[in-house]
């Protein structure tokens, strides 16, 4: 379908800016964490968390403002999505508390056993918090089952196939190698040299996963594919997606990490970008009937609320884009730890 | 047990453990900006030390006010999505509005508060201290906006029917500024700036009490008296109103708070009770007479709207309502008193000789953590049946895909996980307690060493 300039489809680029902020942002994070128990010995570890310290909080904003633009403009979607998936959204707000309460507790007691349990805590929740998110955009793909009053009518363990597994483990590997990237600018010396070496086989592990997932979409699902052949020029976003992910490699060769992690968020954008090109204008396409697909028209709020927001948005983005940047810049270079460490 | 009870009981467990922590955050954060801001006034590195303390316990709180409160905000999608739907317009407009305004403003800035003190200026590490106690405020802005939306809903219409019908802004600012928006939003800050307040006097009298820390104890317990009797003196006012304007829009609330059912007579004020709903009266209670109507209309004979002026299925569970009122209302004229008292007793310098006052003070951090509790049972309680008074019940604002066995599953570990938070959280803090202020604190930080260096030089 073409893209109709209106405010349903402005509210369906912002939220996907909102999402792609939060994937670029928490997915560093959420990479660190899943990488964290290859790490050994705690000052190490100490170096890792440390290195997401000031920053893994305001990433999880975006998550969360996502969701309340998502309430706010699509509350068709909001409310099928988040009744529809219970059980998963309950988990994933289960590892969500135990991710967060990990990192602020396990340096507040010195035992070993404490320190591992948190370390195991905050490992596998981050982890599961990629799976969980790569699983419900697996389903997003596939179509979900949703009847004529909007309501969800399947199952949790129906959300859990091989395309969907795939999906979530594509998101898994694709975190892993941002965040041993970002690891590779926060740290210097040993730490360095071994993050180094995750960098390799994470990169690898994700182009290992993309072209698999690539493929089976294009086999199952062929209709993610329609706005590419009818639009060639979009198939540009693809090319750019496997340069920016074939970059990386070259910058850390050259010593140039930043650019290095750059490329990595460019390569997140453009995969999310392909993603939403390939569902607009569909948000969530139900496998009942088409026709009860929900869409950026029928599941909207009224024009004025969506005016309303983008008003607020407006006001409000300039600031947050502040507070990011001064925030990280404040924070840039090297961790080191001291008293107020984590 | 129905979808209905189970999912009503989940989210009242869920909202009541996260709110032992915001208030905390809100409370504490303003504190901070006193300290701090002594600190860049005399430069006497006890403020310093006051500050760094109070900025470890600050960020144990928030980590845990952040856990808790995703879960509220993914609650009313999971649990409530037909009331998701017919309010999205307004209700999703605030909390991403909280997302947009508060959240980022809160979290970017505790970065610096807890993180920077090695990495920027003293006055900028003051100006995020300030920012982050800003966004702690408002955040409470936008949640009770939309609260109080649902308890007075205002500058929306209803567009569709029956299944169909949705909530759409008219008129964003009536919307924002509904009728009791400003009433409870000064009543619930209020009762931040007190639970934060009697936290800092409670630890600062345990100090007292062991003799430990002594300096540091009490230019604490100064900072937090102050913010207590400016806090509880000013609850005075923010209740009293807030109770008017329940009475006006809300006569059903205000007739269980006071369990008035008839609505010819002229209604009394209980002190105490116990309501009898079958029989429509109270027992035991001791009441000013006719005061109610003086409160509300200033004439002591002015009949009230009672309970029985409405239909059965239109009022909430009297008695429950009546007692978390009358409970939050005796709490908030105790800590009054003890503010008054902690005064004296600071004016006189016989403070720390006071072994039963410093007693008291101890547990008195349990006391505007239950008000601030108690008020919200009996604000939403009492606004039962309706979830959108007036409008929506919440017997009809369910989610139609959620099945009760699913609720039992999420509701089970959620009261696993939150025992073992707790647990965990008061181990926490009391290690942080125990081991009081460190000495290190009192050296200013790098930073301005190297700023001394470079003046010296």
């Amino acid at each position: 379908m073409d893209f109709n300039f209106d405010l349903n489809s402005l509210w369906f680029i912002l939220i996907g800016v909102l999402l792609t902020g939060y994937a670029i942002l928490d997915g560093f994070d959420l990479g660190v964490g899943s990488l964290h128990l290859f790490m050994k010995g705690d000052l190490n570890r100490r170096i890792l968390i440390n290195s997401i310290g000031p920053v893994w909080d305001g990433n999880e904003v975006w998550l969360v403002t996502g969701g309340g633009a998502l309430f706010a403009a699509f509350p068709h979607v909001y409310a099928t999505v988040f009744s529809g998936f219970y059980t998963a959204f309950m988990i994933l707000l289960f590892v969500l508390i135990f991710r967060a309460v990990a990192i602020e507790f396990r340096s507040k007691q010195p035992m070993q056993w404490w320190r591992t349990a948190w370390d195991t805590a905050f490992s596998v929740s981050s982890i599961l918090i990629a799976l969980l998110m790569g699983i419900a955009i697996g389903n997003i793909i596939t179509g979900i089952p949703v009847g004529a009053d909007k309501e969800f009518t399947g199952t949790f363990l129906a959300m859990i196939n091989p395309f969907t597994l795939l999906v979530g483990i594509t998101t898994v590997s694709l975190f892993m190698m941002h965040g041993s990237i970002y690891l590779i600018m926060k740290t210097e010396g040993e730490v360095q040299a071994i993050v180094k070496k995750w960098t390799n086989n994470a990169v690898i592990f994700f182009v290992i996963c993309y072209v698999s997932t690539t493929m089976a979409t294009l086999i199952y699902f062929p209709e993610m594919v329609q706005p590419f052949k009818a639009h060639p020029w979009l198939f540009l976003l693809a090319v750019l997606n496997m340069l920016a992910v074939a970059n990386i490699p070259r910058e850390i060769y050259h010593g140039r990490e930043f650019k290095a992690f750059l490329s990595s968020c460019a390569s997140i954008a453009a995969l999310l970008s392909l993603f939403a090109i390939g569902l607009y204008p569909n948000l969530v396409k139900s496998t009942t009937e088409s026709a009860y697909n929900l869409t950026i028209y029928n599941a909207a709020s009224s024009q004025q609320t969506l005016n309303i927001m983008m008003i607020i948005a407006l006001i409000g983005v300039p600031f947050v884009l502040t507070y990011t940047v001064s925030i990280y810049w404040i924070f840039r270079g090297k961790v080191k730890i001291d008293a107020m460490s984590y | 047990m129905s979808v209905e009870i189970l999912a009503r009981i989940q989210f009242a467990f869920t909202i009541s453990f996260h709110y032992i922590y915001p208030p905390l955050s809100i409370g504490l954060g303003l504190a901070l900006v006193v300290m701090e801001g002594m600190y860049l006034k005399t430069k006497n590195p006890i403020f310093q030390q006051m500050t760094k303390f109070w900025v470890r316990v600050f960020a144990l709180m928030f980590a845990l006010g952040v856990a808790t409160g995703i879960v509220m905000e993914f609650e009313f999608g999971t649990n409530w999505a037909t009331y998701s739907r017919y309010v999205g317009d307004v209700f999703g407009s605030a909390l991403a509005a909280e997302g947009i305004f508060a959240f980022f403003l809160e979290s970017g800035f505790l970065a610096v508060l807890v993180f920077g003190w090695n990495k920027v200026s003293p006055k900028m590490h003051f100006f995020s201290t300030v920012m982050v106690s800003l966004g702690s405020m408002l955040s409470a802005v936008w949640i009770v906006v939309a609260n109080s939306w649902q308890q007075t809903p205002a500058g929306f219409h209803i567009v569709g029917e029956g299944l169909n019908a949705r909530a759409e802004i008219t008129d964003f600012w009536r919307m924002v500024f509904n009728p009791s928006s400003v009433d409870r939003l000064s009543h619930v800050l209020t009762g931040a700036f007190l639970s934060g307040a009697f936290f800092i006097l409670s630890v600062s009298a345990f100090y007292l009490l062991k003799k430990k820390h002594s300096e540091f104890a009490l230019k604490s317990f100064k900072v937090g008296i102050a913010i207590a009797l400016f806090a509880s003196l000013l609850q005075l006012v923010t209740g009293h109103s807030s109770a008017v304007g329940v009475s006006k829009n809300q006569p059903a609330k205000l007739a269980a708070y006071e369990a008035h059912f008839d609505s010819s007579k002229s209604a009394d004020l209980y002190l105490f009770g116990w309501v009898n709903e079958k029989e429509q009266n109270v027992n035991f209670g001791i009441a000013v007479p006719k005061f109610l109507s003086y409160l509300v209309h200033g004439d002591f004979n002015a009949p009230v709207k009672g309970l029985n002026a409405f239909r059965k299925t239109d009022i909430p569970p009297v008695n429950f309502v009546f007692q978390t009122y009358h409970l939050m209302v005796a709490i908030g004229f105790t800590l009054i008193a003890l503010s008054l008292i902690g005064i004296f007793y600071l004016w006189k310098g016989t403070l720390s000789e006071k072994r039963w006052l410093l007693k008291l003070f101890v547990l008195s951090v349990l006391l505007p953590q239950a008000a601030n509790q108690l008020g919200w049972f009996s604000a939403e309680v009492g606004r039962q049946p309706w979830i959108v008074q007036g409008w929506l019940r919440t017997s009809e604002a369910l989610s139609k895909a959620v099945e009760a066995n699913q609720i039992i599953f999420s509701l089970i570990l959620f009261t696993l996980i939150y025992l073992l938070l707790f647990v965990l959280f008061i181990f926490l803090l009391n290690e942080k307690i125990q081991h009081g202020p460190m000495e290190a604190d009192l050296v200013p930080s790098e930073y301005e060493k190297q700023k001394m260096n470079f003046q010296n030089n």
